[in-house]
């Protein structure tokens, strides 16, 4: 039952099935997704489309894809048992799928790994992204790098102020850093820009999305390169504890590195998911980023799904203390499996994220990305219990380096998720 | 292939069973191509302000204006370079909001003869709802929309709620369009589409490129209804450039910078002149 393959250079021991839930011809899932964009990318789109299709069949570009995600980002990534962490919360045992441990620090890399190989194979000279907490922008720099493709990143101006570590890395790395001074200077913005970028350079480039977000094919897409995390754990767990896990646990931003978890498991009835959104200062405080749990339905970066808006329609800005959550929408594949309640989805404010940022830092040894803390501390927030043989699988979506400056000036502020974070 | 004939020939010969929807669009509209080659300006809803706003949108049609573009300020509007971005900005900050752009329309329309279409995204209006926004714009006296980010593969239930409100539907043609797509935009749009001169987002540009006349070109090979041409046209050369090449001429992020620029006093006038320029450049 178990897939007992060992890692080799040429078999790194996981396996990239074909998928069951795809959206329907038009990109949606259910009532979610769709291609609301300017006639100019329409095109563009449906070849992008063709062209995921036929490489993702294609062994030659499955070969290519998975050696890459072994000698290059270092994958499969652990599944560890956070034995301390799991005493001391008494919530069941805590595993963590170790995305942290990928090249560039994140699960971000999974994607932009596979959108290259389809920027290469278009004959794309320039990729260009968006990004948030600089992950996915550091992600797209070194693989733009690895391939030798010009790349430029569309960044908030107020994020490039907050997450200088990854702007150093981007440049580092020989990508061009456009702060976004546009509208709330955030994530939105900076996906704003690239889109309009894309628009007027449709010819030559090629648009690296960071989440299961924006315009079909894009959320389909990246889902396909980012289920690699969940295929890998559901061996993995199997392998080192004979069963597969109650619960699992992950962020949802835009929702890539929830998706790329719970996928594999989709079909496993006993398994339940819980995707955790940014509560920032909390839901009533206004200031957070939970689409799910506190937006409409609306249309937003291409798709449809629950989105944050004024009852006029205008999209409010979110609030989140980390970068990679602070965005307004979510996937249309999260909207979909929300209402079939396939998944749960809940939200953990910024003190709550911070306290388990903590916890896992000095119980562990791993200090987290802001993003993953919020999985960690809605693990926190079930009940407590005696026994422990609930098994709960959290992803750990990346590593906490890029926060170091955010989680110090919270903590000389009290600790508190209230003072800091941007105006 | 030759297309002089008038709108209701047209709409009878491409697409016949739907005859009934288009005689409930406005006749103003209706009539837009009948004689010469409109110019239509674009003017933020309540941009600077909303007598600023007013001021201009009469100036331009004293100024000869066949119709008027009201744009319908949104937070992300991603279509939109810069200067329409900042107009939107100003509009928001100024208390612009859907209800309010109707209202704006409504004294507008009472006041001016020329038809009004109205120009925005999809989320605000799906917010309010297809059916209702299209009634109430309909009551307005709005006689179309230009959505730009409802492609016409994603429109059914638009053009459905705007069908039954008499509301037309003008979708956009881009330079990347292949002509399959060409001749369905053309047969989905209501009276007339519209062509974007270059891939790219609204903004001024300094000329007319051989590209932008070689699309049109194929678009004219395509398409049986009129269609006008916009994003970057500003100045009367760009529009003597490409008058036999389309049928009418939308001009938007020139105003808007004359209006960022000008003094109030001064700023209608403004609009009045550039207006004025285009229109003869058009005859
Ligand atoms: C480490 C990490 N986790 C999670 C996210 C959120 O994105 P997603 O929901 O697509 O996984 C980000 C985004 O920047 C991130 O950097």
């Amino acid at each position: 039952m178990v897939n007992e393959k060992r890692s080799s250079a040429s078999d790194p021991g996981y396996r990239l099935a074909p998928f069951l839930p795809r959206p329907d011809r038009r990109g949606r899932f259910g009532a979610y997704g769709g291609r609301y964009v300017p006639e100019t990318l329409i095109p563009a789109l449906k070849r992008l489309e063709a062209d995921f299709k036929s490489a993702w069949k294609d062994p030659a570009f499955q070969k290519e894809y998975r050696r890459l995600m072994h000698e290059f980002a270092g994958r499969p990534t652990s599944l560890y048992f956070a034995e301390r962490l799991s005493s001391h919360w008494r919530r069941g045992r805590i595993y963590l799928k170790r995305e942290d441990l990928n090249h560039t620090g994140s699960h971000k890399l999974n994607n932009t790994l596979g959108q290259i190989l389809l920027a290469v194979r278009g004959g794309k000279k320039r990729v260009i992204a968006e990004t948030g907490a600089g992950q996915h922008g550091v992600a797209t720099a070194t693989v733009a790098a690895r391939f030798g493709l010009e790349c430029d990143v569309y960044m908030g101006k107020i994020d490039v102020e907050r997450q200088a570590p990854n702007v150093a890395r981007m440049k580092l790395l020989g990508a061009r850093v456009i702060p976004v001074e546009s509208g709330a200077q955030t994530l939105k913005d900076a996906t704003n820009e690239a889109i309009r970028d894309w628009v007027a350079r449709v010819d030559d480039t090629f648009y690296v999305i960071g989440s299961v977000v924006g315009p079909h094919p894009y959320p389909f897409m990246v889902r396909q390169f980012q289920r690699v995390i969940g295929e890998e754990a559901r061996t993995q767990f199997k392998q080192q504890i004979g069963r597969l896990p109650n619960l699992l646990v992950a962020c949802v931003g835009g929702g890539s590195n929830a998706l790329g978890f719970f996928t594999a498991f989709m079909k496993d009835k006993s398994v339940r998911m819980l995707g955790v959104e940014a509560a920032g200062c909390g839901l009533h405080s206004g200031k957070h980023a939970a689409s799910l749990s506190a937006g409409r339905v609306g249309i937003l970066h291409g798709s449809a799904g629950y989105l944050l808006q004024s009852n006029d329609g205008q999209i409010t800005v979110p609030q989140s203390i980390s970068a990679g959550l602070d965005y307004p929408g979510v996937g249309p594949e999260h909207s979909y499996l929300k209402d079939s309640r396939r998944v749960t989805y809940t939200s953990v404010t910024d003190d709550e994220a911070l306290a388990a940022f903590t916890a896992l830092s000095e119980l562990e040894g791993i200090l987290p990305a802001l993003e993953s803390a919020h999985a960690l501390a809605a693990v926190r927030k079930l009940p407590a219990r005696r026994t422990t043989n609930q098994i709960i699988g959290v992803c750990l979506s990346g590593r906490g380096d890029k926060d170091l400056a955010t989680v110090m000036e919270a903590a000389e502020s009290g600790g508190g998720g209230k003072s800091r974070n941007k105006s | 292939m030759n297309r002089t004939s008038t709108p209701i020939s047209l709409a009878r010969r491409s697409q016949a069973p739907r005859l009934r929807m288009d005689t409930s669009v406005d006749f103003r509209l209706r009539d837009l191509f009948t004689v010469g080659k409109p110019v239509i300006p674009f003017l933020t809803a309540g941009f600077p302000t909303v007598s600023g706003f007013v001021d201009a949108a009469v100036a331009a049609c004293d100024a000869g204006a066949r119709a008027l573009e009201i744009g319908m300020p949104f937070s992300d509007p991603l279509a939109d370079g810069p200067a329409i971005q900042y107009s939107s900005q100003v509009a928001l900050a100024g208390g612009i909001t859907m209800p309010r752009v109707l209202e704006l329309t409504t004294r507008l329309s009472a006041r001016l003869p020329i038809p009004i279409l109205l120009m925005g995204y999809l989320n605000p209006i799906s917010q309010m709802g297809f059916a209702r926004f299209a009634r109430a714009a309909r009551a307005a006296g709005a006689t179309g929309t230009i959505v730009p980010d409802c492609p016409i593969d994603e429109a059914t239930e638009w053009r459905s709620a705007s069908r039954h409100a008499g509301m037309a539907n003008v979708f956009l043609i881009a330079p990347t369009t292949p002509d399959e797509r060409v001749a369905l935009i053309d047969a989905g749009s209501t009276v007339f589409s519209y062509c974007v001169s270059v891939a790219g987002v609204t903004g001024v540009r300094r000329d007319v490129s051989e590209s932008t006349r070689r699309f049109l070109r194929r678009v004219r090979r395509v398409a049986k209804k009129p269609y006008v041409v916009g994003f970057g046209i500003s100045q009367p050369e760009h529009v003597r450039a490409l008058k036999l090449l389309a049928d009418g001429f939308v001009v938007g992020s020139a105003l808007v910078k004359i209006l960022r620029e000008s003094p109030k006093p001064r700023a209608a006038a403004g609009v009045g002149r550039t207006i004025g320029a285009l229109v003869r450049a058009a005859e």
